[in-house]
This record gives C-alpha cells, sequence and structure tokens, in this order.
C-alpha cells in the first residue's frame, strides 16, 4: 500500500486546522488586549485593578454589609454584588410562585379563573420591563403618604419612603427556640421516610401532615414558652425626617421586585401550562383508573412528568429575570449595574476594568444558576431501566 | 440597554482603535466641524431650544472654539452626554472636548487622562429643600434623604460634608438630571442637591417654584470648565485661550457689536486681540483673526453670561465670583502677547 502524504491524512490535517484555529483566535484576542493597553497608556488613562483599594468616598442608600463613605471601591462592589443578589433571589422566588399559580389557572376548569389568568399573562408579558418598573415607580409608590401620613396596617407602615415592619430581635434564651425548629425539621424527615417504608411494605402510610404541622409549630411554640418568651420586636419610629428602626425595604426595591416578578411570571405560567399540557391524558386516566385521587394524579403522577419540560425553559426565565434587574439603573436602586458600572466607573474612570468586571459577574452568576438547575434537572430526569 | 450598547461600543472603541493618530485640529479641519459634549439638558448651561439648536454657556463655549478655528460659530456638532456617561466619551475619541459643567479635580484630571483648560463658571454645591419641611440650614438636615446625580464630585461632596460633621443622610441616585429633580419633586427626598447654578435652574422646571428654598450655605468649590484628552496640548491651548479671549474682550471693553470698530483702535492690547498685530495665531495653528471672529460671533464673556445665566436670562444669577478680577470677582485670564 502506498503511503499518504502527512497533509494527506486526516488525522493529521484534522489535528493541523484545530491547532491553526487556536492560535488565530489566541492571537486574534493578544493582539486587541495589547492594542488596549497600549491605547489606554497613550491617553494616560491609569489602567489595572489597582483602584479596587481605594477609597469609595460615596454613600449607597441599601447596603446588606457594614459601608461607609471611607470603604474602598472592592467594598462598594461587594455592596452592589449583595444588592443585585437580593432583588434577583426574591425576584426568582415572587416569580416562580406567581408563575406556578397563574399556570395552574389558565387551565382550570372554572371559565371566569381561566380568563383572569390568559388576561394576566397576554398584558403583563406585552408591556415592556422598563416601562413596567417605571410604572411601578412613578404611578404607584411614589404617589403614596409622606412619612408623617403613612399607611398602617398591622405593625406594618407604607410611605414614600418605603415599606416598614417591626424587626424581631432574639433575646437571650432564643437560640434554643431556633434549635427546637431545626429538631422539628429534622423530626418531619425521620416521619417521611418511616411513612414511606410502611407504604412500601403494607401498602398504607403514615398520616404526615397534621403530625408534621404538629411538630413544626408545636415544638418551638412550647421551648418559647419554657424560655421565658425570648423575643421583643423593634418598631419603626418617626425621628426627624425619615423612620428609623425595624426592618425596611426601600421603594426602589419594591418597584423592581413586583415589575420583575409579575413580568418574569407571566413568561413562568406559560412554561407551566405547557409543561403540563405536555404530559398525555392518557397518564391522568391511567392514574384515574387505577383509583388515585385528582390531587394524588397531579401530586404523582402529572407533576414530576410536566417538570421535565418545565425546568429548562425555567432556568432561562430566573437568567433573564437576574441580568434584568440591571435595568433598576433607571431607578436609585444601588445594585450592580448603577452603583459599579455607574458611579464607580465614572469615579475612576476605568470604564474597560469596571466593565469586565461587570460583565463577568452577570456570566458567573448565570453560569451558577445554571448549573444548580442543569443539577436538578438531572435529579428529576427520566431515569430508564 | 441603549446605555450599556452606547458604553461598550466607546470601550469597543477604547479597544479596537489604531494606536497612532493625527492631533485634534487637524482632525477636526479636517471633518468640518466641532464634536462637542454637552449636558443632556442644564438650562443656562448647554440645554437644547425648541428649534432644536443648543443654547447656554457651555455650549457658547464651543461656539467660541469653532469660531476660533473656521470662522463660524455654527460648526459645532453636539452629543449630549449624561453625567456617567461623559469621561467615556472623551477618552475614547467620540467628542473633541467636553464642555458640560464638569468640575475640575485632581484626579479627572490625573487619572482619567485628562487636561481642564480654564474656569468658565465658579460654582458651589448648595441644597434646596421644601419651604414647609422648615428647614433653615443644611445642619438641619440630619437624617434626611438627599437627591443627587449619580457618578457627579457632588456626590462625593455630599458624602464629606455629612460625614465630617457628624450627620446621617440617605443618598437617591439616579442617572439623568430630570430624574434627580423628579424624584425631589414626588417626595421622595427632602433635600436635593447640586451646585447652586443647578439648583437656581431647576427650580424654573418645578410646579410651584414659591415652594421651595435654596439654603445658604455653600459647601464646596465647583470650578465648572472644558475637558479635553491629555497630551495634545495645540489643542488644549486652542480651548484655554477661546476662553480667554472672551474674557479679556470684556476687560478691554471690546464686545460683538463694537469689535469691527475697535480693529484700528490705539490701544495695543486692542490690537493684539483683534488680530490687527502681531502673529498670535500662528503659535495656535489658527488665523490671526481668531479671537475677532470669537467676539463677533460669539461675545464677550460678559455677554454669553448675561443672555445664559444672568440678568439677560431667566436664572437670573449674579455675577458674583464670576465677574472680572477688576470688579471684585475673580475671573482673571492671562494677557495675549
Amino acid at each position: 500500500m502506498q503511503k499518504k502524504a502527512f497533509w494527506n491524512d486526516p488525522r493529521y490535517r484534522a489535528w493541523f486546522f484545530q491547532v491553526l484555529a487556536v492560535l488565530l483566535a489566541g492571537g486574534f484576542f493578544a493582539s486587541i488586549a495589547a492594542n488596549t493597553v497600549a491605547n489606554l497608556n497613550q491617553l494616560n488613562v491609569a489602567s489595572g485593578f489597582g483602584f479596587l483599594q481605594h477609597t469609595a468616598g460615596f454613600g449607597i442608600s441599601q447596603t446588606l454589609i457594614e459601608y461607609s463613605e471611607a470603604s474602598t471601591y472592592g467594598r462598594a462592589f461587594l455592596v452592589a454584588l449583595l444588592n443585585t443578589l437580593l432583588v434577583a433571589g426574591i425576584g426568582i422566588v415572587c416569580a416562580t410562585v406567581l408563575g406556578f399559580l397563574v399556570g395552574i389557572a389558565r387551565l382550570s376548569s372554572n371559565w371566569l379563573v381561566a380568563k383572569l389568568a390568559t388576561v394576566y399573562i397576554e398584558t403583563f408579558r406585552n408591556i415592556p420591563l422598563l416601562l413596567q418598573i417605571l410604572f411601578w415607580y412613578t404611578a404607584v409608590l411614589s404617589n403614596l403618604p409622606a412619612p408623617r401620613d403613612s399607611m398602617q396596617f398591622g405593625g406594618m407602615l407604607l410611605n414614600k419612603r418605603g415599606l416598614y415592619a417591626p424587626a424581631p430581635v432574639g433575646e437571650p434564651g432564643f437560640e434554643y427556640v431556633m434549635l427546637a425548629f431545626a429538631v422539628a425539621l429534622l423530626g418531619i424527615i425521620i416521619l417521611r421516610r418511616l411513612s414511606e417504608r410502611k407504604r412500601m411494605n403494607t401498602g398504607a402510610g403514615l398520616p404526615v401532615l397534621f403530625p408534621g404541622l404538629g411538630l413544626v409549630f408545636g415544638v418551638p411554640l412550647l421551648v418559647f414558652w419554657l424560655a421565658g418568651s425570648p423575643l421583643h420586636f423593634e418598631v419603626p419610629e418617626l425621628r426627624g425626617f425619615n423612620f428609623v428602626g425595624g426592618l425596611r425595604a426601600v421603594p426602589e426595591l419594591l418597584a423592581l421586585v413586583f415589575a420583575l416578578s409579575i413580568y418574569t411570571a407571566s413568561f413562568i405560567a406559560e412554561i407551566v401550562r405547557s409543561g403540563i399540557q405536555a404530559v398525555n391524558w392518557g397518564q391522568s386516566e391511567a392514574a384515574l383508573a387505577l383509583g388515585l385521587r385528582r390531587p394524588e394524579v397531579l401530586r404523582l403522577v402529572v407533576v414530576p412528568q410536566a417538570l421535565r419540560v418545565i425546568i429548562p425553559p425555567l432556568t432561562s426565565q430566573f437568567l433573564n429575570l437576574t441580568k434584568n434587574s440591571s435595568l433598576a439603573a433607571a431607578l436609585a436602586y444601588p445594585e450592580l449595574a448603577s452603583v459599579f458600572a455607574g458611579t464607580v466607573l465614572n469615579q475612576t474612570g476605568q470604564a474597560v476594568e469596571v466593565l469586565a468586571i461587570t460583565m463577568a459577574v452577570y456570566l458567573s452568576l448565570s453560569l451558577l444558576t445554571s448549573m444548580a438547575m442543569n443539577f436538578y434537572n438531572s435529579r428529576i430526569a427520566l431515569v430508564e431501566r | 440597554m441603549r446605555k450599556y450598547l452606547f458604553m461598550a461600543s466607546m470601550v469597543a472603541s477604547i479597544t479596537f482603535a489604531s494606536a497612532a493618530s493625527a492631533t485634534t485640529l487637524d482632525d477636526v479641519k479636517k471633518k468640518g466641524f466641532v464634536q462637542c459634549g454637552v449636558s443632556q439638558g442644564l438650562k443656562g448651561f448647554s440645554s437644547p431650544d425648541d428649534k432644536g439648536g443648543w443654547t447656554g454657556i457651555d455650549v457658547d463655549l464651543c461656539r467660541a472654539i469653532a469660531a476660533a478655528i473656521f470662522g463660524d460659530a455654527e460648526k459645532v456638532k453636539y452629543t449630549p452626554l449624561s453625567a456617567k456617561e461623559r469621561f467615556t466619551a472623551l477618552q475614547s475619541g467620540e467628542i473633541d472636548v467636553l464642555s458640560r459643567n464638569t468640575t475640575w479635580a485632581l484626579s479627572r484630571d490625573t487619572a482619567l487622562g485628562f487636561d481642564f483648560r480654564g474656569v468658565t463658571y465658579y460654582d458651589g454645591q448648595g441644597f434646596m429643600v421644601r419651604k414647609s419641611s422648615g428647614v433653615k440650614s443644611v445642619r438641619d438636615l440630619d437624617g434626611a434623604t438627599v437627591c443627587v446625580l449619580m457618578g457627579t464630585s457632588t456626590a462625593l461632596t455630599l458624602a464629606d460634608y455629612f460625614r465630617s460633621n457628624n450627620m446621617k443622610y440617605e443618598p437617591i441616585t439616579f442617572e439623568k438630571d430630570d430624574e434627580v429633580v423628579a424624584a425631589y419633586e414626588s417626595g421622595r427626598c427632602d433635600a436635593y442637591t447640586t451646585d447652586s447654578s443647578g439648583l437656581y435652574a431647576n427650580r424654573l422646571t418645578l410646579k410651584d417654584q414659591q415652594e421651595h428654598l435654596v439654603l445658604p450655605e455653600i459647601i464646596s468649590k465647583e470650578p465648572l470648565g472644558a475637558v479635553v484628552r491629555h497630551g495634545d496640548n495645540q489643542w488644549g491651548d486652542i480651548v484655554s485661550w477661546a476662553l480667554y479671549a472672551m474674557l479679556n474682550a470684556e476687560e478691554l471693553g471690546v464686545n460683538s457689536k463694537n469689535a469691527e470698530g475697535m480693529r484700528e483702535s490705539d490701544n495695543p492690547e486692542i490690537r493684539r486681540l483683534l488680530g490687527t498685530e502681531g502673529k498670535f495665531g500662528e503659535g495656535l495653528g489658527l488665523p490671526d483673526d481668531w479671537a475677532y471672529n470669537i467676539i463677533v460671533k460669539v461675545g464677550n464673556y460678559a455677554e454669553i453670561f448675561d443672555r445664559n445665566v444672568g440678568k439677560g436670562s431667566p436664572l437670573g444669577i449674579p455675577r458674583g465670583l464670576n465677574a472680572l478680577w477688576t470688579q471684585g470677582g475673580i475671573q482673571y485670564a492671562p494677557p495675549i502677547r
């Protein structure tokens, strides 16, 4: 057999082109980086990441961790990142709950409920998100009364400056209550395991719901009473211009959470509906024929199969919500895009570094969310035997 | 999203632009106009009028630069910029000069890679509050919520002032001037702070102007001036001397109406200013009648001050610090010789 020239050998050729592609791409990015550095030097613009250690000097309205004007830009970055995570976290939970409710409501056999759900979905998913954010902020929340004439319901206060609630403050002994709560949760898990085992053996499980509720409420309450009620509430008080003390959600956060969850929930609702409808009606019929009751059909047969269809597009919605939180720059909510890619960028003038960090953060947040959701997805995926 | 595209495109232009480029003056002459960065609308400084043109003292500086180069004050194109976008726009070369009520400060002069070229307007930071709040002095603002523009030296001065006086406050920051004013008007904030000229200008836009009080304290020095990229000294000189020509003209009593006749004046200082004597344009790379063109097409400093922010304008701000040094102010231009 004649020996082929090596450039005609598919093995070498494939390798050659792969290596060439990597070299070209690498060279391209290296030349961009070198060019950027050369340009910045020529423009006498400071570069590098040293600025993160410099004093920031500006104030931030909502800080979850200790922060003052004397803190560094790096600290300001953390504050902003946590604010982004806060709004994304609350938004994801609210949007998921609301989305599931509306999605199931749209399939309801009750005409009115189904139509209301349809109207909700078609309204909120077809109005641009930025407009919805501005609507909640300027049309709703800024028309609330001034702090002096706050609206009151229960112990809560609502005014132009935000939503205030009494803050629970634990006294010595409160840690036992928390411990009791943890023990109760553990008890429920054990109870479920026992019930499952008994059901596998005998066909009838143990009652879980009411003993579980008893455990989770009863035990901590008992300990709370035994420890002598070690808890008091710090009530917000009007001092000077604003209420001081208690828990507070600034109106910017409220507007953002409302808009993001209501908007994203309309998409999640459609995903849930499509997921449920993707489960063949024969599955439900078969389950009913086996004698399962309606709620059991939903819980044991329909939902587990529907989740497989729901989870991947749901992940995209979570990612969208996190990224959309950067629209907060239009309000005064101090999250990453507004504090870091706004104020910090402006003060340091280091646009390349600041934008690179900001993009890297959103990218990592998205990748982490995907990873978590993919893990969950693989747990619930169809197991073939 | 548009904002991000804009920032990203400016960053991209830093990233991809070829390292070598001609001088700004050559670029400007080649394209035939000055690209001038201004605010998105601040009455008296730079704001669009109903005919689509721009007016204001910052705008007039841009027009003076164009008049010096082309003999035509209208050869300017304006780029409205938010406080946040302005520096990146200048760094990336989107604009030739930034004339946007920008405070001269050390870090901006150095780390940002800029040069400040003279002070167009001496300003200071003040506060506005509702009369009904009963606040009479900045010292009464402990615990207040304060509306401020994002990424400005104003926000930093605010932080410094409250910190050094051991007072608490909550800053609410927006990216645009009108958003800040709207938040203050809606009652989200107890006080609104910016340069005091801005307070007077923005009070004009409030519904009930008599309801609002500008507090007497001025808590900072805010020298506002034009900014250019560091390293192109010829271009920087043109920007400085466009301003100095207008100041010298006021000092010598030359204005847009009498400049024509003053060309043959006996006063050698006036003859040098108007280009009848000496070759002072050469060093700047401009024709010798550069200053004459500025004065005829735009006016002297008194004229631009009065029609934009002074007694001839709705703002009615007194000259104060911005009067000439000969009249009790601190506006002082080096001589042309």
